[in-house]
């Protein structure tokens, strides 16, 4: 059977070969490349090294962005598996109504992060001017939390589903012994219900993780970087650098933050899986 | 025993209750200021519901759906999404299933390269995509779906593969052996099968093509084209005043039919989600 399928390469694997070609692969290399280059288009591009590189290191926005979006990662990313885990333990105890709870928290994820960003806004602003505080577009600290309370607002629901097929997969033989040999609850938690679903805690701070770092449409939509850049997150900084500052050198210089920025994702991926991977217990 | 237990179970639903409510307050906000005239929407008031005097009826309704291009930029979404799952799903099953089967360094290096397409952020290859895309003129609603399979294409593949090595190879080779090429073997016989996984994939893409802003931003001429993200975003970022009543009722608009589809196939959806995380 391999040898006939493969003759048919052509009519299986092409037209998505040839759209991850054009979608994809060429604009990664491109992009690769052009981080050396000093360009407008494609077309117009001049090798300089790694000149773009240090100036994008040495940009003092990039790297507050850095920071700023670090800040946020770290309390997200907390902040959501716990409330998620915690909703999803308390659910799956057969309480009535579950399943409309589920589908209430779990709304959120369904509304782009542009819409959502705005809805939010007049809500912060709304509230902001009820305590007569300066509102987001000056306010750095409101930004800030506005941004960590939206992403729980959308994520807590997503990571609650994964969580709570994790908590229903736990073999209740293991609980039951767990309770004839005494256990209290908090024993059970921590030493049979965490361990038996550490593969979701393991996809649940992946997901987490990459999206706080990856976090754009919510960002521009929310703070859009205001007060003067003090909010704004890599991706919505690597978008600034490209489209919104005038002069030839810009363009260079995002794409070599989008290489960094890259860079950075996959090594945080990676150390993130190793890390919870190894807490994985045999099934 | 019995008591002991009903009564936090009780409890547990009010607080839960409360929280929903709590919860879907965001939405409802705007779902309130939709009705309201437009003299009473301003920054300070948005939690106050319409009274009889700043109750506007289904007013600003109309405006939305009369001024603006919304309906427009409703078809544009709806068909940018339609035509871009639907090649998703096809294309990336049919490379999935090969990829699957036939065992060669081809196959090896095209899963490898799905899953380390996935990784990578969109700003890393924004811009360059936007010019590829212009030079190969995929930059109208009508044919940006070939960059959507494209950019989408890892999660596809890696989800179908995923699933493709359960199915048992019997089946297929029964079919062969009867006749079928490989073209028939994987409608008559692959195809039917992947039912439940094409659902959870088309799911997952459907929810990221319909709400996605960046990249119809950046590769669609936003002066013909505007897709919904980017026709509310445009007139966010416009100058001069913004007509908020009619921008509400358009939000609303924008959320409505998503959540009717969630709430009609919500059993799909939710496993669709959990599929695509253990998968992933």
């Amino acid at each position: 059977m391999e040898k006939t399928l493969k003759k048919y390469f052509p009519v299986f694997v092409l037209p998505t070969l040839a759209a991850f070609i054009i979608g994809f692969i060429i604009p990664f290399g491109e992009g690769l490349y052009l981080s050396f280059c000093r360009f407008t288009t494609v077309n117009n591009a001049k090798w300089t090294g790694i000149s773009n590189y240090v100036r994008a290191i040495t940009d003092a926005t990039f790297s507050h962005s850095f920071w700023f979006t670090v800040a946020f990662a770290a309390v997200s990313t907390v902040l959501i598996n716990v409330l998620a885990f915690y909703i999803a333990l308390t659910l799956t105890r057969n309480i009535k109504g579950t399943n409309v709870f589920r589908t209430i928290f779990f709304m959120p994820n369904l509304i782009g992060g542009i819409v959502l960003g705005y809805i939010w806004q007049i809500l912060f602003n709304c509230l902001l001017s009820n305590i007569a505080q300066p509102l987001l577009a000056l306010n750095t600290m409101a930004g800030y939390w506005g941004l960590i309370v939206l992403m729980c607002w959308q994520q807590i629901g997503y990571m609650m589903i994964i969580y709570i097929a994790g908590l229903q997969n736990v073999p209740p033989e293991l609980l039951e012994a767990a309770e004839i040999d005494g256990a209290s609850r908090w024993q059970t938690l921590w030493k049979v219900k965490i361990p038996m679903v550490m593969p979701s805690i393991t996809i649940c701070l992946f997901l987490t993780i990459t999206n706080s770092f990856k976090l754009f449409d919510q960002n521009l939509s929310l703070t859009g970087g205001d007060p003067n850049h003090a909010t704004e997150m890599l991706a919505l900084n690597i978008y600034n650098t490209f489209y919104a500052r005038s002069g030839a050198q810009w363009k260079g210089i995002g794409q070599a933050k989008a290489v960094v920025f890259f860079l950075l994702v996959v090594v945080m991926a990676l150390i993130q899986l190793k890390a919870t991977r190894s807490k994985e217990v045999q099934q | 025993m019995n008591a002991k237990r009903k009564t936090p179970g009780l409890v547990w639903t009010v607080v839960l209750s409360v929280i929903c409510a709590l919860y879907m307050y965001p939405i409802v906000m705007v779902l309130l200021n939709s009705f309201k005239v437009e003299s009473a929407i301003s920054t300070g008031t948005a939690f106050q519901a319409p009274t009889a005097e700043t109750f506007a009826g289904f007013s600003n309704y109309v405006n939305a759906i009369a001024s603006k291009g919304f309906l427009q930029s409703l078809g544009y979404s709806l068909f940018i999404t339609v035509s871009s799952v639907a090649l998703i799903l096809l294309c990336c099953s049919m490379c999935a299933w090969y990829i699957t089967r036939v065992h060669n360094w081809i196959s090896k290096l095209i899963y490898l390269l799905c899953v380390f397409s996935m990784v990578v952020p969109f700003q890393m290859v924004m811009f360059t995509l936007s010019q590829t895309a212009d030079q190969l003129k995929l930059n109208t609603p009508w044919n940006i779906c070939v960059i959507y399979l494209g950019f989408g294409a890892g999660l596809a593949v890696f989800m179908f593969s995923g699933f493709m090595k359960s199915i048992p190879l019997e089946i297929e080779e029964a079919a062969m052996i009867d006749g079928c090429n490989p073209i028939q073997t994987y409608f008559h016989v692959v195809f039917p099968i992947l039912k439940p996984t094409m659902i959870s994939v088309g799911i997952l893409e459907t929810m990221w093509v319909w709400n996605d802003y960046l990249l119809p931003t950046l590769v669609l001429n936003i002066k013909k084209y505007k897709t919904i993200p980017m026709l509310i975003q445009y007139f966010r970022g416009s100058y001069g005043k913004v007509e908020m009543g009619p921008m509400m009722a358009c939000i609303v608009l924008t959320i409505l039919p998503v959540v009717i589809v969630y709430l009609l196939g919500q059993k799909h959806i939710i496993k669709g989600v959990v599929a695509g995380a253990v998968k992933g």
